[in-house]
């Protein structure tokens, strides 16, 4: 009986250590990808640069050419707030209406890939966050592509 | 004493970064050139198509390997053709040295795979592809010697899967492949097909598993199982890797190879080198 206290009184603070892992483990996941990507201000300077990294890019840039630009530049925003979790609303068209009609290849789609990457690493985002924002955008290519 | 022909073609590799590989596919994506001459890992055929094409070009590449063991030495040498990011064309010409007993085999591998569904970064289950090996063994002499059942040439066949996971560990890339394979092939082929022990066709496992610490460096491990035909004690293959992707036009891996006993002299490992050049 002695020693079944004497157990009991050791494993509660086990029991309080544990579950404040949990609360705090549950507390990091809370903080959405668009807040580790710098909120507002982080996620407009990483448009920014893919727009000046587009306007670079002859290939690329020949599929924006009658586009407006401001327009993209809100949208692209606002979707990529809505796609790393923020509770942000996305007023633009679906990505299969926006990108219909553009016959977009895969290679055209994977230069695009690397732009953004480059506009990240200009915005001094660690590669991890770029990867975890990249698989978000990844399985949307099909609604994209060759269309 | 490192292989003229590797650092030849790594000369050549550097100094032609003038000549443009097709970029189309994500940088590391179109992955290495494994031992026979297929796109892979480094001893696992993987499903990818070998090059740096999409499904509207195609791409050649060239590949030297070796591997410097106790008592043998591997080189491998050989070309690839990647058509639409659908079929891989490729030769390689295995040789093998048994620097401590003498003697030299060598053999020519033919290699065919077709990619059959999916895409290893965008689509969500893995890519899949199915691929033949056809072996032609030169130097028969040890074949025979050591009891293989047929000492000319053998087919392997082989059924790969591959996964990239963006951003799964930590933040960082993963690549994931494994390959089922039938064969009947002795140390890949290099000591015949079949023997007294088994002579059947067998399903071997190959696994590969890979993380990106950056865009350009990737760390990993192989494992590929492999028969016992002739009773000599063959062993699984294993490997720890390293792999340098600067660009599309190169890519280099230095790895700690175990292939264990073979042709009866165990504990066989050391330093593997591998370098593939994207042509076009
Ligand atoms: C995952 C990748 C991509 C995402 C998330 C994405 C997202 C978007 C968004 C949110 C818009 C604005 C929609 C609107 O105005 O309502 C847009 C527009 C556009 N996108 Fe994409 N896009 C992607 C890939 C691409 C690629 C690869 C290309 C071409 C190579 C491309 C070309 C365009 C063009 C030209 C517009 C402007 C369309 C217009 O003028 O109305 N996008 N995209």
């Amino acid at each position: 009986m002695v020693s079944l206290m004497k157990f009991k009184i050791q494993i509660k603070p086990m029991i309080v250590v544990i579950f404040f892992a949990l609360l705090s483990s549950c507390a990091t996941q809370k903080i959405t990808l668009f807040k580790q990507l710098g909120g507002d201000a982080g996620v407009s300077n990483i448009v920014d640069n893919f727009i000046e990294e587009i306007s670079f890019n002859p290939k690329i840039y020949a599929f924006f050419k009658d586009s407006d630009i401001e327009r993209f530049r809100e949208k692209l925003n606002q979707h990529l707030c809505f796609v790393t979790g923020d509770s942000c609303e996305y007023t633009g068209d679906s990505m299969i209406q926006v990108h219909a009609g553009m016959n977009i290849s895969e290679k055209d789609f994977n230069i695009t890939v690397e732009l953004l990457i480059n506009a990240m690493n200009k915005a001094q985002i660690a590669q991890p966050l770029q990867n975890k924002l990249l698989a978000r955008l990844a399985p949307m290519r099909k609604e994209m592509i060759y269309r | 004493m490192i292989n003229r022909r590797l650092i030849l073609s790594f000369l050549w590799c550097v100094f032609s970064a003038s000549v443009v590989a097709d970029e189309g596919k994500l940088l590391a994506t179109a992955g290495l050139t494994q031992l026979e001459g297929a796109g892979g890992g480094g001893i696992v055929p993987w499903a990818t198509i070998s090059g740096y094409e999409t499904q509207d070009s195609y791409s050649g590449s060239v590949f030297s390997t070796q591997v410097s063991l106790d008592d043998y030495k591997m080189n491998m040498t050989g070309v690839s053709l990647g058509i639409y990011d659908r079929v891989e064309l490729s030769y390689a010409k295995q040789t093998f040295d048994l620097t401590s007993l003498g003697g030299h085999i060598s053999q020519d591998i033919y290699g065919i795979k077709t990619r059959l569904y999916g895409d290893l970064v965008y689509s969500k289950m893995p890519q899949l592809s199915i691929g033949l090996q056809y072996k032609e063994l030169e130097d028969t002499a040890i074949a025979q010697l050591v009891g293989a059942n047929k000492i000319e040439s053998g087919v392997d066949l082989y059924l790969a899967a591959t996964k990239v996971h963006l951003g799964a560990i930590a933040g960082h890339n993963l690549v994931w492949n494994l390959t089922a394979r039938a064969t009947k092939a002795n140390q890949l082929g290099l000591l015949g097909f079949g023997g007294v022990i088994n002579n059947d066709y067998e399903i071997m496992l190959e696994f590969s598993a890979g993380v990106f610490l950056s865009r350009k460096f990737a760390l990993g491990i192989e494992y590929r199982e492999k028969p016992d035909n002739l009773g000599l004690g063959e062993d699984d293959w294993k490997d720890f890797f390293i792999t340098y992707v600067p660009n599309k036009n190169f890519n280099l891996t230095l790895a700690w190879a175990d292939l264990g006993s073979i042709a009866g002299i165990p504990k066989q490992d050391g330093v593997y080198l591998s370098l593939t050049g994207y042509l076009w």
